[in-house]
């Protein structure tokens, strides 16, 4: 069939970003248009809608400067695609797939649908590989494995960006040539956007980047964590590689969907964030993984900002419901100068434990992990409640506890920009436990206890409380 | 009968030129055949959701009716499969397209050139009805699949039967008037499964957690609702009771949630035994994945399907658990395509009908009578997982469904956040099956069942009301038997209300050993309560060695906690 047959120039209406086209019948279900003004300018589009009379074309750019009259519609292709290329390594596209680094147009091995098919849950291979990011905070409660999907929950204010970078510096990779950062800027500021990239591009790591910035048109928002996504599906399935796909923000991501919603007069859900929200952000998250048989793996970190950093807001909570954990920062601890100002109590891994344990990190790893945590909850608790009935009112029991969780703050969490091999980690947590007898550790099994805790003892250091 | 496409909107298909057509009937939509179902008839429109995505599609296309509603192909073969919403069996669509799930036409999901031994339970002559069983496959080692007679047939003699291997599609019987018996059957998932009918649920349905066994009891045949926000352990605990429950067949419904679960769920199954036959889980188990990146519509589907296998092995005289996570992604699917069609909004967007369609799903559990003679009954539980947006409970979902279940399986993200799992409120929680049950708890583990629940429930209730007074005046300013109370109730909480998924002795904790673990609880408090009265400290009574005896009570053998209570004469 004749695509450039297909052209169509008679224009109803134009609402916000959507067009409405008379005739326009032949358009296939989400094909990709271009869309040609009076000038000759041209701009992409999607097609949302089509029925016999009429169809509705999402503009993928600003709509400023249409009009009704001569305005053309042509069919591009069936589905929205990618170009995808090993010489895409070290490249800059925009938010919809075009270079915009300058230099020359990259040759396509294979193109792509944006759109992805979902993995098969029988081909899936459970994600179980320890990666070290170097982190306590990360390594210690919140371990993340190859093939997870793990975002931050930052605030306005909090470096959410320094931790993705620290992140990327730290953790080790044992095959460096396989390992291949995609970065996917959604409508993040220029500033941001070059911490990132400084960082992102030395040392010969290997980098794709796809920018849509706060000032690009917020719609093409919507196509960029697809381009970066089948990039890399085409990396980690094809060619082997371990991909990182690092996603920020997806709260701008959610206001773009929301703005298109609007315009297109949907009944909107909580916050006014349209009802398929959830749907459509699955079909982000859940890209990532590892697949039976195949040595590569995709491996997500979404940057989300909460608003007033409000959990139950729209967008963490979706997110929450689908990715495996969250690391969410905190600004009390930043405030104390902290860093990274990781709230542990909030944050969650849940492939933790298929990563953890003897032969991947250290056999006591899980229940120190518990017992540090159950020990910094109550530490925690005691806080609150001295701020109601002073420090006066409560037990030495509690006192410790209190002091424990200043301790925890400052020795284990606060790293700074250094890095921690995870067994530096784990025997700094042991070394904080010396201020609980072991009787009192509930958590630790007797075997764990004489191994590590008695060995901590005989090391000659001194004890926190000691110092 | 072809019609043709007129409008596509995401999900949503408007065809014209289909005469005839009905509403729910399945259709096949374009060139691909795409599966859908009608679901709006207006004139000489119909509405169709598509069970696929739909880009591509064109105006013009075909659309082909199949004049059936979405009806479940039901037989043996079932059990051990991993399907997806609308019940093609996955591990043939990997087979065929590889690791990704493309887009594709309706797929059987009884495998037709299998030969299954069949061995007839009656003999030629004999008069049957629907509902009678005519004979039985091994489908598994220690799961015998009952063929029965279709239950729309009409009583008749069997003219002749016969042992031997035969595919689904094979007649195994022939009755007078000449009609073939297959093993195959058929049913529309929409509508429930016939059954001889509903008898009362007064049976314990075990779990094995503690928790829920013990304080929040679910009755054979009921239906029990776990809200929590995301991280509270909803699907830990699913998990758990699919994998430790005491029920013969578990149908899992992964209904809008992680791929990784699934995965995780169908590895985890194929390696663990099943404690009761010494089978594998997995051969007990029927699991239906609907991703959450799956398509929306087939998400609506995924639970109906689901029910209906349910109740086709519980009408074979089998106790059925079904487990849905999570429905309020399928009230969400039912939202999104209520919009498409552009109906009237209830609350927070949801369809008007949300709340019959919950009823009508939970309605289906239940213990019966089965149908046909030889006076076989069978249950079928359902355990629906809800996520309710922001962890807030007032939200529609939540709410339709504590109207229609029977137990409230409260989380709570506190108690989570404290690593306390399963994080079940104990406050809030409740059952409405305490007082059927009763004659059963009585009978099979005795009156001190519900006595000791009561001092438990009281204890629990005491420190809910002391923490409070402590938040206001501080732990030390309370009275020695006040504190003896929190310390009780924390040993609890630590001890027996916790209890570890990873642990092998403590995951599962049968109901004699949930009974062993709260008398040695008791036994310290009594004690303890007992010197307190005689001038005691407080500080003293933690040091008591029955108060050590009550730490990692779980990870204890029921031999070993019988060695450490005291001769009470109780038994």
């Amino acid at each position: 069939m004749n695509l450039a047959a297909l052209e169509y120039d008679h224009l109803q209406a134009i609402n916000g970003p959507l067009i409405f086209l008379k005739g326009g019948e032949k358009l296939p279900a989400m094909s990709m248009v271009q869309i040609e003004d009076k000038d000759g300018g041209i701009r992409m589009g999607q097609v949302l809608e089509v029925s016999s009379s009429h169809a509705v074309i999402q503009v993928l750019s600003h709509t400023a400067g249409l009009s009704l009259s001569g305005t053309r519609v042509r069919l591009e292709s069936d589905v929205v695609t990618v170009d995808v290329s090993r010489e895409m390594i070290g490249r800059i596209f925009n938010g919809i797939g075009r270079t915009i680094d300058g230099k020359q147009i990259v040759v396509a091995e294979a193109r792509l649908p944006v759109t992805g098919n979902p993995i098969n849950p029988v081909s899936r291979d459970k994600p179980d590989e320890f990666i070290e990011t170097g982190i306590s905070a990360i390594d210690c409660f919140n371990t993340l494995v190859r093939g997870q999907k793990l975002p931050v929950f930052s605030e306005a204010g909090l470096p959410a960006a320094d931790l993705v970078i620290s992140l990327l510096n730290h953790a080790r990779i044992d095959e460096y040539r396989k390992f291949l950062v995609i970065f996917a800027a959604l409508g993040i500021t220029r500033r941001e956007m070059n911490k990132y990239m400084k960082v992102l591009s030395d040392e010969g790591r290997q980098l794709i980047a796809f920018i849509n910035l706060a000032e690009d048109p917020p719609i093409e928002r919507l196509l960029t964590p697809r381009f970066a996504l089948t990039t890399a599906e085409y990396f980690a399935f094809r060619l082997g590689y371990h991909v990182l796909v690092i996603l920020s923000d997806m709260t701008s991501y959610c206001s773009a969907l929301r703005e298109v919603g609007a315009a297109r007069e949907e009944v909107l859900g909580r916050r006014g964030y349209p009802g398929y929200m959830y749907t459509d952000l699955s079909t982000i998250y859940e890209r990532a993984g590892r697949i039976k048989g195949l040595p590569g793996s995709i491996t997500q970190l979404p940057v989300l900002t909460l608003p007033e950093g409000d959990i139950t807001h729209p967008v963490p909570d979706l997110t929450g419901y689908i990715t495996e954990g969250q690391i969410v920062l905190e600004h009390r601890l930043h405030r104390k100068g902290i860093y990274p100002p990781v709230d542990v109590l909030p944050s969650l891994s849940r492939l933790m434990n298929n990563g953890i344990g003897s032969g991947k990190t250290r056999e006591d790893h899980r229940q120190l992990a518990n017992q540090l945590y159950a020990c910094y909850a109550k530490g925690v608790d005691v806080r609150r409640l001295v701020t109601i009935v002073g420090e006066d009112a409560i037990s030495e029991q509690d006192r410790i506890y209190l002091r424990f969780a200043e301790l925890f703050e400052r020795e284990l969490l606060h790293q700074g920009r250094g890095r921690r091999s995870i067994s530096e980690t784990l025997d700094t947590g042991w070394r904080l436990l010396r201020m609980f007898p072991s009787d009192q550790l509930t958590r630790i099994n007797r075997e764990m206890i004489s191994r590590y805790y008695s060995a901590i003892l005989e090391d000659g250091r001194p004890s926190p409380l000691e110092r | 009968m072809t019609g043709t496409i007129e409008k596509i909107s995401g999900a949503l298909i408007v065809a014209k030129g289909l005469e005839g057509v009905f509403l729910n009937e399945t259709l096949e939509v374009g060139n691909e055949s795409i599966p859908g179902e009608v679901i709006r008839i207006q004139e000489d429109h119909c509405f169709v959701q598509a069970f696929e995505e739909t880009a591509g599609l064109r105006v013009g296309d075909p659309v082909r009716r199949r004049k059936q509603l979405l009806c479940a192909q039901l037989g043996p073969g079932l059990l051990g499969s991993i399907f997806d919403g609308i019940l093609r069996p996955l591990d043939k669509l990997a087979g065929q397209q590889g690791h990704f799930l493309r887009r594709g036409a309706f797929l059987d999901p009884l495998d037709c050139s299998k030969r299954w031994h069949f061995r007839p339970s009656v003999t030629a002559g004999q008069e049957v009805g629907p509902g009678d069983v005519l004979g039985t496959v091994a489908e598994k080692a220690h799961i015998q699949h009952r063929i029965m007679v279709p239950c729309g047939a009409r009583k008749s003699v069997v003219e002749s039967i016969r042992e031997g291997d035969f595919t689904v599609e094979e007649p195994v019987a022939y009755m007078e008037d000449g009609t073939p018996v297959i093993m195959r059957a058929s049913w529309p998932v929409k509508l429930p499964f016939p059954h001889g009918g509903k008898l009362d649920a007064t049976d314990l349905f075990i779990t094995g957690q503690r928790v829920l066994d013990f304080l929040f009891p679910l009755a054979a045949g009921g239906s029990a609702m776990i809200p929590g926000g995301f991280g509270t352990g909803k699907t830990v605990l699913e998990q758990s009771i699919a994998k430790f429950s005491l029920a013969d067949i578990v149908v899992y419904v992964g209904c809008g949630e992680r791929g990784n679960e699934m995965t995780d769920l169908l590895c985890e199954f194929a390696d663990l035994p099943d404690p009761r036959t010494g089978g594998r889980l997995l051969d007990r188990t029927v699991l239906i994945a609907n991703t959450s990146n799956m398509p929306v519509a087939a998400r609506e589907a995924s639970i109906f399907c689901g029910c209906t296998i349910a109740e086709y092995y519980r009408q074979m005289g089998y106790h059925v658990a079904l487990m849905a996570d999570s429905t309020s992604r399928w009230a969400e699917a039912l939202r999104e395509i209520s919009g498409r069609l552009e109906e009237l909004p209830g609350e927070e967007g949801f369809p008007t009908y949300l709340s019959s369609r919950i009823a009508q799903f939970y309605e289906r559990s239940g213990m019966v009578r089965c149908l046909g003679s030889g006076g076989r009954t069978g249950s079928l539980t359902i355990i629906g997982a809800v996520s309710p947006s922001g962890g807030d409970f007032s939200e529609p979902v939540t709410q339709e469904t504590l109207k229609a279940a029977g137990v409230f399986w409260g989380l709570e993200p506190s108690l989570a956040q404290r690593r306390h799992f399963p994080s079940i409120n104990w406050q809030s929680s409740y059952s409405q099956y305490l007082g059927a049950l009763q004659p059963w708890l009585n009978e099979k583990l005795g009156p001190s069942w519900e006595e000791h629940r009561l001092w438990a429930v009281a204890i629990l209730q005491r420190d809910g009301e002391l923490q409070e007074i402590v938040q206001l005046v501080g732990f030390d300013a309370l009275q020695e038997n006040e504190k003896l109370v929190l310390e009780t109730a924390a040993l609890i909480k630590e001890n027996f209300l916790q209890q570890s998924a990873m642990d092998e002795r403590d995951a599962y904790c049968p109901p004699e050993k949930q009974l062993l673990m709260i008398r040695m609880l008791r036994c310290f408090h009594d004690k303890a309560g007992e010197k307190i009265a005689s001038g005691m400290n407080f500080r003293e009574v933690l040091a008591m060695h029955e108060r050590q005896d009550c730490m990692r009570l779980g990870t204890r053998t029921p031999e070993e906690i019988i060695s450490m209570l005291p001769e009470t004469g109780e038994t």
